[in-house]
């Protein structure tokens, strides 16, 4: 899922508090899961701004919506008939979807609410953490099912490098070193000499390097 | 591996070939721009090794660039070696370095990944590692003997340059260690620096390994040292560097003489650890990294029975 985490209250005060009505505007996927942008994080942050605004004996409009997802038309079509009450939408979807749902609202402000942080899992309540950076051209399939690129600090593709201590990176004792999980998952799979194979330089230009991607699929395209 | 045909003018790969214990050493550049800082480091040293490294905005700390600094060692008839780390530049910079340092007749360079900028004065500063320390070895060797651009262009007039990696016999997985050096090797590594060595056993059996799988015959082995200077800093490097193996009795050692006398014991250690590995099969050299300390590489040399240096 793409993982996303609260921005400062202070911030997102400093985002709207010019304006008199603002419709809050969750996500049902990711966000829901990461707990940073769902139906219960939308009603936790409304009725912080109202308790902010009230406070300043100001009157702003706040209203809630949650939308299925953000990153498609047809749910973001939900709010077409109302956006026209609020002077802007604060969204606490991942930043496709507020993105989108500016592409979408033109002369609306959309506001983002959370940080988009990254590709990653839930390794337990609270805690999620990083497994994919999205480069377009994966190689799982020779480093043990572990991705070198989101995991190693460096994104080496023949590590580990000499700051490898005791199965932890060099850059934090708390971070994994992505080329010992390698190396214990190769030895687990007894494919240790897959080690030896010199992974070739990277093509980076499936990667953010080659500009804005898409993927196009002719076969499912309508 | 004496009595191989250099392939490139390196008058260390020269030294090497010829069967000689090699000797280099390294030098810091300066957080600013007098140049003359190097050429006094430089000029400390330059009659005990055979040539220098630079180092490349080492630990992350912004500095003057290895490749200008090389070029003033060049300047006053020494011989660099070119500290190259991936972190900083993509594939086009680096080529365009290693075309830069072969302009002024650099003609060794040490393929490193580079510490991560966290340890920096830029820790917010983006990384680069377009491609790995290994993969900067074999573009080196593909620019050099296929005479080519990584992109698949001819190179007018193709660099020369001996080529060498670091390996850090220390460091976690130890299983992969040789496995790794290995690797380093198939990339087209023709010499190695090690991580400063304290752990003498344990850098013995990395070499037996090694030995046994055929790599000291593919390979110039150069042990890396570094004198202690004091016991705190000896404290520091096993408890705070990462992928640093200082065993309890090298603290001991040091601890267990006055602070006055503590550097004194630093070398002595030294000196002996080169007079102990100089008797390891496959042994080709040393590597003296005294960090901040350069006036006393003669000494160490010296003592070690390493001086004078040959002529080749």
């Amino acid at each position: 899922m793409i993982v996303a985490d609260k921005k400062p209250i202070e911030e997102i005060i400093e985002e709207v508090k010019d304006y008199n009505s603002i419709l809050i505007a969750g996500c049902n996927e990711c966000v829901t899961v990461c707990e940073a942008g769902g139906k219960k994080e939308v009603g936790i942050l409304a009725s912080a701004l109202r308790m902010y605004f009230m406070n300043l004996g100001k009157d702003v409009k706040i209203d809630e919506v949650t939308l299925e997802r953000q990153c498609d038309h047809e749910y973001l079509e939900e709010i077409r008939n109302n956006i026209d009450q609020y002077d802007a939408v604060l969204s606490i979807a991942c930043g496709v979807g507020v993105q989108f749902m500016a592409e979408k609202y033109f002369d609306k402000p959309i506001l983002p609410g959370v940080n988009t942080c990254f590709l990653g899992v839930t390794e337990e309540r609270g805690v999620w953490t990083e497994r994919c950076q999205a480069c377009g051209q994966c190689i799982l399939a020779s480093t043990g099912g572990i991705c070198p690129v989101s995991r190693c600090a460096k994104r080496l593709f023949n590590g580990p490098c000499g700051g490898s201590t005791k199965g932890k990176c060099e850059i934090n004792s708390e971070v994994d070193c992505a080329w010992q999980l390698i190396v214990d998952r190769l030895k687990e799979l007894d494919k240790l000499e897959d080690y030896e194979k010199l992974t070739p330089i990277k093509d980076w230009s499936t990667d953010r390097a080659g500009g804005p991607r898409k993927v196009v699929r002719e076969d499912v395209k309508l | 591996m004496s009595n191989a045909k250099p392939k490139t003018p390196s008058k260390l790969e020269r030294i090497l070939a010829a069967g000689h214990l090699a000797v280099t050493s390294e030098c810091g550049p300066p957080r600013g721009s007098d140049g003359s800082v190097i050429e006094k480091k430089a000029e400390m040293i330059k009659d005990h090794v055979d040539a220098i490294n630079i180092t490349d905005n080492q630990t992350s700390v912004t500095r003057m660039c290895s490749l200008a600094s090389c070029i003033r060692l060049k300047l006053m008839g020494l011989e660099p070696v070119l500290q190259m780390v991936v972190r900083d530049r993509n594939r086009i910079a680096l080529q365009s370095d290693i075309l830069g340092a072969a302009s002024f007749d650099i003609h060794n360079v040490l393929c490193l990944s580079g510490d991560h900028q966290v340890f920096g004065d830029s820790a917010t500063g983006q990384n680069v590692f377009d491609i790995d320390s290994m993969q900067l070895i074999q573009t080196v060797r593909h620019m050099r003997d296929e005479g080519k651009f990584l992109g698949g262009d001819e190179i007018n007039s193709p660099p020369k340059l001996f080529v060498g990696a670091a390996a850090n016999p220390f460091a976690d997985p130890f299983e992969i260690r040789v496995p790794r050096l290995a690797k380093k090797i198939a990339a087209g590594a023709e010499f190695i620096q090690t991580q400063c060595i304290y752990n003498l056993d344990k850098f013995e059996l990395w070499m037996k390994q090694a030995g046994d799988r055929g790599l000291l015959d593919k390979v110039y082995i150069m042990a890396g040292l570094t004198p202690l200077k004091t016991a705190g800093m000896a404290k520091y490097m096993k408890n705070r560097v990462p992928g640093m193996d200082v065993p309890d009795d090298v603290i001991k050692r040091m601890s267990g003489v006055p602070k006055e006398k503590q550097a004194e014991e630093g070398i002595k250690i030294c000196v002996e650890s080169i007079q102990r590995l100089k008797e390891v099969q496959g042994m080709s050299g040393f590597h003296i990294m005294a960090i901040e300390w350069e006036e006393k590489v003669p000494e160490i040399v010296e003592q070690s029975g390493l001086y004078p240096r040959p002529e080749v």
